[in-house]
């Protein structure tokens, strides 16, 4: 019978040494192959070590809790045949074993596999140059004595304009510099420093809104969720409505499509198309869906409501989107249209981004926030093809509404989306 | 088994590990320090120091020989002798005393210092063999300085004739004839101080130039006092073999030929020591046959620090120490970064060369336009009262800003001149700062002073 020493693998780059946090095995455990010994923990992750060997572990050499080096023995293992007492584990290069990490999963470690070459010597063949001997044109111009207050101060002396002859760098250009951190950068000529400040009362609108957004921030933890969507099809589909309208129809926008995807998908998550009154702590499902539209207006952001969308057709919801638009912005909408919804979308259209972090529209418990459209490459398994694609940033209530439903909500808009021939088949 | 806990480790206690201890002693870091042989590296025990003696001991050897004829100074003496044991005895002892000094400092310093050979265990752990048993010692930093040793010719392993520079050192009789392959500045100041002592020297080197890392300008006094000395210089050429007192070299066209020697003096280069005392174990990143360092001297493995020879060119002790003291000021907690101009360097062959910076070739190269200076020393009264003219001071500049870029010096005593070369350049002197310093008179500085006023266009003894 001979003997086996695993060692603690060189977990990461640089890592010199790791914490014990699990053993899985105890003396006179039998062990298999690849059977998983021990864990411990750097401070990047924690990672598993398996038994490269069949026996019976002799030895621990560390306990839970322990700090134990890189290449320090961790166990021993009895083990059939001639045994290895004294061969550490295998040795990696760095240079392979970086290469093998991407390919490798989180928990194996460098012992499982074989031993390597040597490291490849990663650098030129040729003597290493001091570091001090390179890109002398992009250092700083100063003596030693202004290059090490400079390194004591944190300071980077490229940031350093320099008084000196050739671009010098002295103590007294250290010091302006150093004293400038406390007042603003010296003033470019032509412009003055402007000061005063103005107060502004919050009234009106603002201050619904300011009340509005500080209930909903404060009472409502969110959840925001979001989700890529291909709209290429969905804006082929669109171009040829637009361009077929009969006189008097409306120009179709994403939105009514958008509407009608709610429509479908709230039928079957009746959960979310809901609103929470948290203090008597009821939640009320509604059969009807009242779709708010945040709407920028010149006296700020308003949510004219689009009623009972599960009944109105797609050219029915883009005529009373446009008038209800129209309304808000001139500011003759009347206080029914203003309130009432049941769940709301918000869209910044051009200016729509990459991802929002929508605030709810409480006491709703989802909001749906519209991306602008962008045309990206997108890798269909062979070639690039560009594709038109949006986000949609949607937020939960996650007292009401679970990470999963939020997420099956979305995946099930987006599939009526991509697809939307979907939206409109029955059944 | 005993075992010390420590902050900072030291590996080798040559000019860069006995300096980071020092520092860290100093800056308050509980240090411990690992020697296998004696204090001071290869440096002091069988480097710059005796072979600095040794030239030194020639040179006197050499002048007094050239008094016995009639001469231009009027001085007459009789045939002088040399008993080679003694001025080995008499190096040895300047070493000795070098030794203990060194052990002194550390002591000072309050760094405990272990003598033995240290192996690594793991990352932060080393287990040395000392007289007394084996010795663990775990610390929280660790210093890799152990330096680098001759490389060895296949064709001519060390022992019997073929000797290191370090068995050179050793040798209590001057040879009758010396072959020395590798014409580097260590075997050139070798063969210079061995031809002086009274050896026939023949100089074997592979390359089209003695001393092939610097520009064929600063080498030809050198060349033309080897010459003087009877030094016969073969470049091109192919050491091959070493038998029946002869060495046989393959010349550059391409013929064999066989070259008398008492003693061949093999002088092809130094090789970092990362073999043999554990270091595979820690599987550090390597850069070439160095142990790859970062700007802070750090290696692949956190805690882990590597100065001086085994991290790379220049293999020179002044490099070590610079590093070794910012490494230890790192430990303590400082901010530093390695952002030296200049590292310069010096060969004491005879004249001597110190160059600091670039070489007009190098500046050039990357891609400056320069202007370049060159004074004379036969045009300086110290020269010519020092019987020794042959050499000049060089100035390489930035064309646009004057910014000097690189200092170089071929001559007697030159060596001394390195103060002012890397000062300048570390202070980021311009032409007009060195032309406008009073260089005192009369002196061989006065050289440097010119040379950056002939660069200015304005030169005074020129």
């Amino acid at each position: 019978m001979g003997e086996f020493v695993i060692r603690m693998p060189d977990v990461g780059e640089g890592v010199a040494e790791a914490e014990l946090v699990e053993w899985h095995v105890k003396p006179g455990d039998p062990v298999r192959e690849d059977m998983v010994l021990a864990a411990v923990m750097t401070d990047k992750a924690t990672v598993e070590i398996p038994s490269p060997v069949d026996g019976v572990v002799l030895w621990l050499g560390a306990e839970i809790g322990d700090t134990v080096a890189v290449k320090a023995p961790l166990l021993r293992i009895e083990i059939a045949g001639e045994g290895e007492a004294e061969t550490p584990s295998p040795q990696r290069g760095e240079g392979a074993r970086r290469a093998d990490e991407g390919a490798l999963p989180p928990a194996v470690t460098p012992l499982s596999s074989p031993p390597s070459e040597p490291p490849p010597s990663s650098g030129p063949a040729g003597p290493l140059l001091p570091a001090g001997e390179k890109g002398k044109e992009a250092r700083p111009l100063a003596s030693p004595a202004v290059r090490l207050r400079a390194q004591e101060a944190g300071v980077d002396l490229r940031q350093v304009a320099g008084s000196g002859p050739a671009g010098r760098i002295s103590h007294d250009d250290l010091d302006r510099f150093l004293a400038r951190g406390e007042e603003p950068a010296a003033m470019p000529a032509g412009l003055a420093r402007r000061t005063g400040t103005e107060e502004i009362k919050v009234t009106g609108l603002r201050r619904r809104i300011a009340e509005k957004m500080r209930l909903a921030a404060s009472r409502i933890p969110h959840i925001t969720y979001v989700e890529e969507v291909d709209v290429t099809d969905l804006e082929e589909l669109r171009a040829t409505m637009n361009a077929a309208r009969k006189p008097g129809q409306p120009k179709l926008t994403i939105l009514p499509f958008l509407i009608r995807a709610l429509v479908r998908t709230l039928a079957e998550q009746p959960g979310i198309n809901a609103t929470f009154d948290d203090e008597a702590g009821v939640v009320t499902r509604h059969a009807a869906v009242h779709v708010g539209i945040a709407t920028q207006t010149p006296s700020g952001l308003t949510v004219p409501v689009v009623r009972h969308a599960e009944a109105r057709t797609l050219w029915d919801a883009a005529a009373e989107l446009a008038r209800l638009a129209e309304a808000a912005r001139n500011g003759t909408a009347a206080r029914e249209e203003l309130s009432g919804s049941t769940i709301t979308i918000t869209s910044l259209g051009a200016l729509g981004g990459i991802v929002t972090t929508p605030i709810i529209n409480h006491p709703e418990v989802a909001i749906v926030g519209v991306n602008k459209i962008a045309t990206r490459p997108v890798w269909d398994g062979a070639q690039f093809i560009p594709r038109k694609i949006m986000n949609l940033s949607s937020s939960f209530d996650h007292r009401i509404v679970d990470g999963w439903d939020a997420a099956v909500f979305v995946q099930r808009v987006r599939a009526l989306l991509e697809t939307p021939a979907l939206i409109f088949i029955e059944g | 088994m005993k075992e010390i806990v420590c902050k900072l480790l030291v590996i080798g206690a040559g000019p860069g590990g006995y300096i980071s201890a020092i520092r860290a002693g100093q800056l308050g870091v509980d240090t411990v320090i690992v020697e296998a042989a004696k204090a001071g590296g290869t440096c002091l025990n069988v480097g710059c120091i005796p072979s600095k003696a040794l030239i030194h001991a020639a040179e006197e050897f050499d002048k007094v020989r050239h008094m016995t004829a009639p001469n231009a100074l009027g001085i007459t003496v009789e045939a002088p002798r040399l008993d080679l044991a003694q001025t080995m005895r008499w190096k040895d002892g300047i070493v000795g005393r070098l030794n203990s000094g060194v052990l002194g400092l550390l002591r000072k310093a309050k760094v405990k210092i272990v003598h033995g050979e240290a192996r690594f265990r793991d990352g932060k752990t080393v287990e040395v063999e000392t007289e007394t048993g084996s010795q663990i010692i775990r610390a929280e930093t660790v210093v890799i300085a152990t330096g680098s040793e001759p490389v060895e010719l296949a064709a001519l392993p060390f022992g019997g004739p073929v000797l290191s520079s370090t068995g050179a050192l050793a040798l209590t009789e001057v040879p009758q004839r010396l072959a020395v392959v590798g014409g580097g500045y260590i075997g050139l100041e070798l063969g210079t101080a061995f031809a002086k002592l009274g050896a026939a020297v023949t100089v074997v080197e592979a390359a089209r130039q003695v001393l092939p890392l610097y520009d064929a300008e600063l080498v030809r006094p050198v060349l033309k006092r080897l010459g003087e000395l009877g030094v016969r210089v073969l470049t091109g050429a192919k050491a091959k073999a070493y038998a029946d007192g002869a060495l046989a070299v393959e010349t550059d066209a391409g013929k064999e030929e066989r070259i008398a020697a008492d003693k061949v003096l093999v002088t092809v280069g130094r090789r970092p020591r990362t073999e043999g005392w554990g270091l595979e174990e820690l599987d550090l990143d390597r850069a070439g046959r160095f142990i790859r360092i970062d700007e802070r001297c750090r290696t692949s493995m956190r805690g882990v620090y590597a100065i001086g020879d085994v991290t790379g060119e220049p293999m020179l002790a002044h490099r070590a120490m610079a590093q070794g003291e910012m490494v230890a000021e790192i430990v303590a907690g400082r901010r530093r970064v390695w952002d030296k101009r200049a590292i310069p360097a010096v060969c004491f062959t005879d004249p001597e060369i110190v160059t600091a910076g670039l070489s007009p070739e190098e500046a050039r190269a990357q891609g400056h336009e320069i202007r370049v200076g060159l004074f004379p020393f036969n045009a300086n009264g110290r020269a010519m009262t020092t019987q020794s003219e042959d050499g000049f001071v060089r100035a390489v500049a930035r064309a646009d800003t004057n910014l000097v870029l690189g200092l170089q010096a071929v001559g007697a005593g030159v060596s001394e001149l390195s103060a002012a070369f890397s000062l300048a350049l570390e202070m980021g002197a311009r032409l007009e700062d060195i032309a406008g310093t009073i260089h005192a008179h009369p002196t061989r500085s006065e050289g440097l002073q010119e040379a950056a006023m002939k660069a200015l266009g304005h030169a005074l003894h020129i």
